[in-house]
């Protein structure tokens, strides 16, 4: 995911990077406290917040990739505009979120003392090829590890504990994981990426099932199977306006947490960022309130109020896992009806395949719509997608230009009701230029 | 009337979103009364040749593609063969295409052997293709999603799906897309194809349902949003190629 182009967040990058390839390993070397980075196909940039916040929080000073450049020319510039003239730094560590194919050159270039992995999903496959294929890159780019750092994985994730085996002498290797029976799946939902073990190829059983094929695991043939985490969550108590609370246990003893931001995806997003930070010997007392006080990425998930007591809740989707755990979100509720408006463009940051809309389980709002407008390029995929998910035509609208398309959305908003809002990266950023327009919105360059 | 379905490999081979195709036949079936009953299947199952009328075989990844490569050797493989030689229906699509022909020709070691039940070889390409497609064959023409380095080619027992009016193409070569065999067909298209290709899918259903009951008259569905799907579908094949 990248911006480059609008507002030119890469550029100084560009020039730089172009004149000294070396720039970036000498400034990141600079850093006093080192660089810490975090990888993963879902929730990285929301967990890289989190971890910035906490370390904010504890009182460092952070340079980071905040507006959203995580290849290597963005990470160059974000340090050269940091850097003043003499090229000293002024921040005391850096925390730089990789995009998945720019992991092994960023690993080389800035030698972090730390990585969190969050996850290995299967994401636009047309940009990074097939998931074996990343994960046997990623791997290599573990082995080249320095001895003295710190790998922090997710222990639910199979993946995760296949890379760890990559990690050389002398390199930590940390894991997080939940352990919360009454939010478990019984079965693998369709979107699912590993139910095969990776060692050997056999069926993996689940004892619980979190989000897609993240869980209790173990193979019957090779004995494969999820480690126990050093930081287990417990406790987790869901709500889509609070947040969600629970209980992190540590080696150094249980810790009660609240986040920000609801979702089970984000409940992982803040242990993998908790572990980071309290692995870096951050104060317990500075992550609680890094992750209290954390408020919602750009898009990831937003509330906006429209003014007249009517709500829109917008949250970013960009492959069938994350689109579920928004569904799963928004059906918690048993009795609630939705609203919706889905947004899907196939443009490259969006991927141009959008087969993967099939791949998200619909069929869970069958019951739940009271109706739903699909906008964007490919609005009548969504629609068509809608249809054939049991949902029966006459509650289905569809408009490809965005900002028609919110406008007969809100003529079914009532007083007090919420227009719940699915956009595409590039949707989303379409749907801000109309919100902006409309007064409604802080452009996310100001943030 | 019933359509039994078997998805083969469903945990293996289903990565670009080909489960779309299962869910079309299904609903197209039920709208129209028709009983449905779908069987995932996968390395170790027993395929029964008698019990199913349309077998949906999709995309995978390589090393999976190895595991069921291997698993079609056997059992598996001997009643695919028998089903298609009595007349069943089958959609394959990419990596199932690629097995349902004679083999897989790898850039290094040695040809994965797929079931020869299409008159087609396959051969490692370098260069990835993909993009937005359309295809005309005689059922109409066809929008999809195409995602595939190897290159196949047709012997003379099989012939093309269709002509490649935009994309690649089953070699980027000689412009035509997929393969046809008897009841069984082949052939690139994501998308998923059958959703927005209606006309493809009631050919299929219809195909899938004569073995059993004859010559089905399928009552008409009204299309308008899968047709309002593939004339955008369309569009975006010309817009980005
Ligand atoms: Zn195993």
């Amino acid at each position: 995911m990248h911006r480059t182009g609008r507002g030119g967040t890469a550029l100084p990058g560009l020039v730089a990077a172009t004149i000294d390839p070396f720039i970036l390993r000498d400034l990141t070397a600079r850093l006093p406290g080192g660089s810490a980075m975090v990888i993963g196909t879902n929730g990285k940039t929301t967990t890289t917040r989190l971890f910035g916040t906490i370390l904010e929080t504890a009182g460092l000073k952070v340079a980071n990739n905040r507006s959203g450049s995580n290849l290597l020319r963005g990470l160059t510039s974000t340090l050269l505009n940091q850097a003043s003239l003499d090229g000293k730094l002024a921040a005391d560590m850096g925390l730089f979120e990789v995009d998945e194919a720019a992991f092994p050159k960023a690993q080389a270039k800035i030698l972090p003392k730390l990585i969190l992995i969050n996850n290995l999903f299967r994401d636009q496959l047309d940009r990074y090829g097939e998931i074996d294929t990343v994960r046997k890159q990623w791997a290599n780019t573990i082995k080249t590890m320095v001895p003295g750092t710190t790998l922090v994985l997710n222990a639910d994730d199979p993946s995760m504990v296949y890379l760890a085996r990559f990690a050389p002498e002398g390199v930590r290797t940390v894991f997080f994981g939940l352990d919360h029976p009454p939010l478990a799946l019984t079965e693998l939902p369709h979107a699912v990426d590993a139910a095969r073990c990776i060692v050997c190829g056999t069926t993996l059983i689940y004892d619980a099932i979190y989000i897609s094929h993240m869980g209790h695991y173990h193979c019957p043939n090779c004995g494969f199977h999820r480690p126990d985490p050093d930081f287990v969550v417990k406790a987790i108590e869901l709500s889509v306006e609070d947040g969600s609370q629970f209980v992190l246990n540590t080696p150094d003893g249980p810790l009660d947490l609240k986040v920000g931001v609801p979702g089970l995806y984000n409940v992982y997003n803040a242990a993998g960022a908790a572990a980071a930070t309290l692995t870096l010997g951050i104060a317990p007392a500075h992550v609680k309130e890094g992750l209290a006080k954390f408020k919602s990425v750009f898009g990831r998930i937003e509330r906006v109020s429209l003014g007249d007591d009517r709500y829109l809740l917008l949250a970013l989707v960009k492959n069938p896992v994350g689109f579920n755990e928004v569904l799963r979100m928004l059906t918690n509720d048993p009795v609630k009806r939705l609203k919706m408006m889905i947004v899907i463009n196939d443009l490259y940051a969006d991927g141009r395949d959008v087969s993967w809309l099939w791949d998200v389980d619909f069929e869970i709002l069958a019951e739940r719509l009271d109706f739903a407008q699909t906008g964007g390029l490919r609005a009548t995929d969504m629609a068509n997608r809608l249809k054939y998910a049991g949902i029966k035509p006459s509650k289905i609208s569809w408009e490809e230009n965005i900002a028609a398309s919110l406008e007969k959305a809100l003529e079914y908003i009532e007083p007090g009701e919420t227009l719940y809002i699915t956009p595409t990266y590039t949707a989303m950023l379409q749907l801000r230029e109309v919100l902006t327009k409309k007064g409604l919105v802080v452009p996310f360059w100001e943030e | 009337m019933k359509l039994e379905i078997a998805f083969l490999y469903h945990d293996l081979m289903n990565i670009y979103g080909d489960r779309g195709n299962i869910i079309t036949m299904t609903q197209r079936a039920k709208w129209r009364g028709i009983d449905v009953n779908v069987s995932s299947l996968t390395v170790g199952d027993k395929v029964d040749p008698d019990k199913y009328d349309f077998y949906f075989f999709g995309g995978g990844q390589d090393k999976e593609q190895y595991t069921v490569a291997d698993d079609l050797q056997g059992e598996t493989g001997r009643a695919l063969k028998e089903a298609a030689a009595n007349g069943a229906v089958f959609l394959t699509i990419c990596g199932g295409y690629q097995l349902m022909g004679h083999y897989y020709r790898p850039d290094k070691g040695k040809d994965i052997p797929g079931i020869g039940v299409l008159d087609v070889y396959t051969v490692a390409g370098k260069k990835r293709c993909i993009g937005n497609v359309i295809v005309e064959t005689e059922f109409g023409n066809l929008v999809a999603f195409e995602n595939h380095s190897g290159k196949t080619f047709l012997g003379p027992k099989a012939r093309p799906l269709g002509k490649s009016v935009v994309g690649f193409g089953n070699n980027a070569k000689d412009g035509q897309e997929g393969a046809i065999q008897g009841n069984v067909f082949g052939c690139y298209l994501h998308g998923s194809v059958l959703p927005k290709n209606p006309h493809f899918a009631d050919h299929l259903l219809q195909l899938s349902l004569k073995r059993r009951y004859g010559n089905v008259e399928l009552a008409p569905l009204d299309d308008s949003i899968e047709m309002a799907a593939h004339r955008a579908a369309t569009k975006r094949a010309y817009a980005t190629r």
